[in-house]
């Protein structure tokens, strides 16, 4: 049985003149939050100590002889709080001007600059004009290894990363180096960062421009990017993160906070391997075969003409599949299968060692290296191939029947891939050499393209938003599939992704028992049935 | 006889022995009446012990002035927790010599009063956590251990009262923010000396987490002498608030410069003028800092007050730890606290922001004003930010180095006057 709780004791404050109840212990930046108000603070992190050293939230508790730290002093019952008040003010104004006596103000070629701690305060709070008239003391760039660039001068010494890498990363790599206001922030060894998959966390948590990841340098400013909700496509972990889009190109990735998933962080290999979303050469039509050629045509004449022939089809299907794609795609997949005779399906995956955050352990950068694992496995197809992701194509390669193909490139496939098949349908992004053996190539969208679900390895079903255009004609494989499936069998085709995801319900009971606008943007855990407890390992 | 001078009006109670080198072997100093008081306090209750020193009303002698009874009476009672007894024996405030002579002449009262403090405190464990640069008094002071050790002093079980004791001699390795106490701690468990947030106090967690209680070396080596004398014996010197004799460092433009041990409370200007020798000839008394360079100077013409925690903090200044600076005439006043601050500068150890910038910006500006190129804006500036950087960090190493900025100016402003006054009419000769 449960401990029997311990009825929290309530105290009674006062903020900026607001009444408010929290529970004893509570911080004041926190019970302050709760009324809406954002004490300014650079070196505290909900995920990391408190230090309380960059003097920023101090704030002015009645009959306290002192500004409190609002980071880590306790409301206490009966407190009056002024956060507005002149003596607040005055404090973290003069504190902002001793943050810019050495801060090179270099933001036009920061890449920080938009979205900096330093400048939204300063241009809250500080002073209208500087009074420094001596010279700055220099610290310089330092390459700290990994992705991580140094530039001391913008440094602030909120220490966020060495905290980071102390209790979280628990991989000591950074310290503080000298005192007073030569004080840097160095790397013990050579290597420096190198070899810590979590380094770029500390790029995130940084308040201004002084850790920079190489791969976004100068590349994009800040304010240009369009931020769509996501999930990281690269390992079943499904990390909650941001794609950051400008013209049309996915700069880079930034964690979204979830605690339930992967608090405010995600592994340097999630977050760099984002190249593939920007890939070109994508299809752009609806391509039927017509003797030797891939003629291009518009969906309603591909799918009708694939509908007639879908009918007729015989021998049984052998699938191949992507856990790139989305839950909604891979249950059409499955429906088409059925349709169509039925048949194997089989999915090829990357895999790795697992790399655990040591302070956040249900994080990790997980086996498998793709974001839909789980989901294809609950929705009946099997894994082939090896731990590279090739491989495992002899059934469908020779297959007499129909041969389809959803979301995986076939890059490695044979020459004559499919070519002894009745109905080859290729659904997916690139035209490969044996993707050009198909009967059909439907141009479909990749996760960064459209909604839909995925379904990571603690089995929380988690949704993304569409960040990029859909390349010309490309649809969404579940909209696809869904029209095919109304041509052939005669029943409606999903309109909404909503409409696709309320349709996994008949193929897992477990998706019947979740809508698709409940996820919101934090996802649901699948509920626990029968075979479903079991594959989770309890 | 105090060290190197002396003087009839001193009251020698813990320089007694200052010269006298027969004081630091175990043999010399039990002939002097050393460890009595310790076999009186382990025939005693630990209560008795507190209560005794807190009727006595020793106060820390190393600048808070911290009522000691007090402060060990805060150590839980029956934690079942390991305490510890730290001896802060890292005198680094910029013109103290006080402990450095306690530990050279009497080490053994450092060791008895470490005894002392830790029985009452119920710790079986005394860190003496000295100043690297002090070479000679830690070999005086490992030599007084091992002999302490060796008479039974130290170890288990000592005179069959059950109480287990050892002291471990810790050396510093060379920074100012090492005499701050939670800053001390950490600099004792290898990490980087930063001072710490408070709460927690150290009397709940300090030195590993553990219930400490921090002392000074010169608080400490009163303790024996109130514990054989008792309370009202101690108490008749000084005032109601400050009571005893404390020793004082004085350095700079006097004629005998040292260390000499008078009451608290005694009248500062005898003690300059008499005691000291007053000015060099021909010269005159212009500032004085009375308890170390982290307190408010004192004009020449304000020594009229009473050597105590008291009357100084009445006089807008603090007694500190009794360093006293003279600086006569011909002194620079701009330059010194120059200097000063470039010592705070250099020693701040960067935690917080409003001390890590604020000391070095204050710094850049005081220089610039010392070499001609000053306004009197400036004056405001460093006004400004004297006033940003006290009581906005976590210790108070910003307050001490914006002490002698804001007192210097208020009393000195003519000074900084002259040489911006100086510099402009030079830049006005270089356009003209």
């Amino acid at each position: 049985m449960a401990e029997e709780a311990t009825p929290t004791e309530l105290i009674t404050c006062t903020i900026d003149g607001m009444v408010l109840q929290v529970p004893k212990g509570t911080r004041i930046i926190d019970a302050a939050a709760q009324l809406g108000i954002d004490i300014l603070h650079y070196c505290y992190h909900a995920a990391l100590s408190a230090p309380a050293q960059c003097r920023m939230c101090l704030v002015e508790v009645e009959k306290a002889p002192k500004l409190m730290p609002a980071c880590v002093t306790t409301v206490m019952d009966g407190n009056v709080i002024h956060t507005q008040s002149e003596k607040s003010l005055k404090s973290r104004e003069g504190t902002l001007e001793f943050y810019l006596v050495n801060h090179p103000l270099d933001c036009p070629v920061c890449d920080q600059s938009g979205e900096c701690k330093l400048q939204d305060y300063v241009a809250v709070e500080g002073r209208a004009m500087g009074r420094l008239a001596e010279p700055k003391r220099i610290i310089g760039r330092d390459d700290f290894g990994g992705d991580v660039l140094y530039e001391g001068d913008r440094c602030i010494m909120c220490t966020r990363c060495v905290r980071f890498m102390r209790e979280v990363a628990q991989d000591e790599r950074l310290g503080v180096v000298a005192r007073g206001h030569r004080m840097a922030i160095d790397t013990f060894f050579e290597e420096g960062m190198e070899g810590n998959i979590w380094a770029d966390n500390v790029v995130d948590i940084c308040p201004v421009g002084a850790l920079v990841s190489k791969d976004f340098l100068h590349k994009a400013r800040s304010w240009d990017l369009d931020r769509t909700p996501s999930i990281c496509p690269n390992c079943t972990q499904g990390c909650n993160v941001t794609l950051q889009v400008r013209d049309d190109e996915v700069m880079r990735l930034k964690p979204r906070p979830n605690e339930e998933v992967n608090s405010y962080w995600m592994c340097d290999y999630g977050r760099l391997n984002y190249s593939w979303i920007n890939r070109g050469g994508r299809i752009e039509a609806p391509l039927v075969r017509e003797g030797e050629r891939l003629v291009p045509t518009s969906w309603s004449d591909a799918l009708v003409r694939l509908s007639e022939l879908a009918k007729g089809a015989a021998g049984g299907v052998s699938a191949v599949v992507s856990p790139f794609m989305s839950n909604e795609d891979l249950g059409a997949a499955r429906r088409v299968i059925a349709a169509l005779g039925g048949g194997e399906g089989v999915f090829r995956v990357e895999r790795g060692e697992e790399i655990v955050l040591p302070g956040f352990p249900q994080l990790a950068l997980r086996e498998d290296r793709a974001a839909n694992v789980h989901g294809a496995e609950l929705l009946g197809f099997t894994r082939a191939g090896d731990d590279k992701g090739k491989g495992g194509l002899q059934n469908a390669a020779v297959h007499g029947g129909v041969v389809f193909v959803m979301g995986d490139e076939l890059a490695d496939a044979p020459a004559d891939f499919g070519t002894g098949a009745s109905l080859f349908i290729y659904v997916g992004h690139v035209l490969s050499p044996a993707a050009r053996n198909a009967h059909f190539v439907l141009p479909a969208t990749t996760f960064a393209e459209m909604e839909g679900s995925f379904t990571n390895v603690h089995h929380r079903v988690q949704r993304f938003w569409p960040a990029l255009h859909v390349p010309a004609m490309a649809r969404p494989a579940w909209q696809i599939l869904g029209v095919l499936l109304a041509g052939v069998r005669g029943v409606d085709a999903p309109a909404t992704p909503a409409d696709a995801f309320s349709l996994l319900g008949e193929l897992r009971a477990e998706y019947g028992e979740l809508r698709f606008s409940d996820l919101g943007a934090q996802g649901r855990p699948l509920p626990r049935l029968g075979a479903l407890a079991e594959t989770m390992g309890d | 006889m105090a060290y190197p001078y002396k003087h009839p009006s001193e009251t020698l109670v813990l320089a007694k022995y200052f010269g006298d080198p027969e004081a630091r072997t175990l043999a010399g100093w039990e002939a002097r009446g050393g460890y009595r008081a310790l076999r009186k306090a382990l025939g005693s209750q630990r209560k008795e012990i507190i209560d005794e020193v807190k009727a006595s009303g020793l106060r820390g002698r190393g600048g808070a002035g911290f009522p000691t009874g007090v402060k060990w009476s805060f150590m839980p009672m029956a934690s079942g927790k390991q305490h510890y007894l730290l001896c802060n024996a890292d005198e680094s405030e910029p013109g103290t010599f006080k402990d450095r002579e306690l530990m050279r002449w009497t080490p053994h009262a450092l060791i008895e009063g470490c005894l002392i403090g830790a029985y009452a405190i119920q710790a079986s464990h005394a860190y003496i956590y000295i100043r690297g640069e002090f070479f000679e008094p830690a070999q005086i002071l490992a030599r007084a251990i091992e002999e302490a050790t060796a008479g039974g002093y130290l170890g288990k079980d000592l005179f069959g009262s059950g109480f287990d004791f050892e002291i471990i001699l810790h050396r510093g390795s060379g920074a100012y923010i090492c005499g701050e106490e939670t800053s001390l701690m950490n600099s004792f468990e290898g990490l980087r000396a930063t001072p710490r947030l408070k709460p927690p106090f150290p009397a709940q967690a300090g030195v590993y987490g553990l219930p400490t209680t921090i002392n000074n070396v010169e608080t400490l080596c009163a303790v024996p002498h109130i514990l054989n004398n008792g309370a009202e014996w101690y108490r008749q010197w000084g005032t109601e608030k400050s009571p005893g004799t404390k020793i004082f460092c004085v350095s700079g433009h006097v004629q005998k410069p040292g260390n000499y041990e008078v009451p608290l409370g005694f009248n500062f200007r005898e003690f300059i003028y008499d005691i000291c020798g007053g000015p060099l000839p021909g010269r005159t008394i212009k500032a004085v800092i009375p308890g170390g360079s982290s307190v408010p100077i004192l004009r020449g013409d304000e020594l009229d007050i009473g050597m105590d925690y008291e009357a100084m903090a009445a006089a807008g200044t603090m007694l500190g730890c009794g360093s006293v600076i003279v600086m006569d005439d011909t002194t620079d006043i701009v330059k010194q606290v120059r200097r000063m601050v470039d010592f705070y500068a250099h020693e701040s150890c960067g935690q917080c922001t409003p001390c890590r910038e604020g000391t070095a910006w204050g710094a850049k500006i005081l220089r610039r004003i010392e070499g001609g190129w000053g306004t009197e804006a400036d004056l405001e500036t460093l006004l400004e930010i004297s006033d940003n950087m006290a009581g906005k960090t976590i210790c108070v190493l910003s307050d001490a180095c914006a002490a002698p900025i804001t007192s210097s100016i208020e009393k000195f402003r003519e000074d900084y006057l002259a040489l911006i006054r100086r510099g402009e009419s030079l830049a006005r000769a270089r356009t003209a």
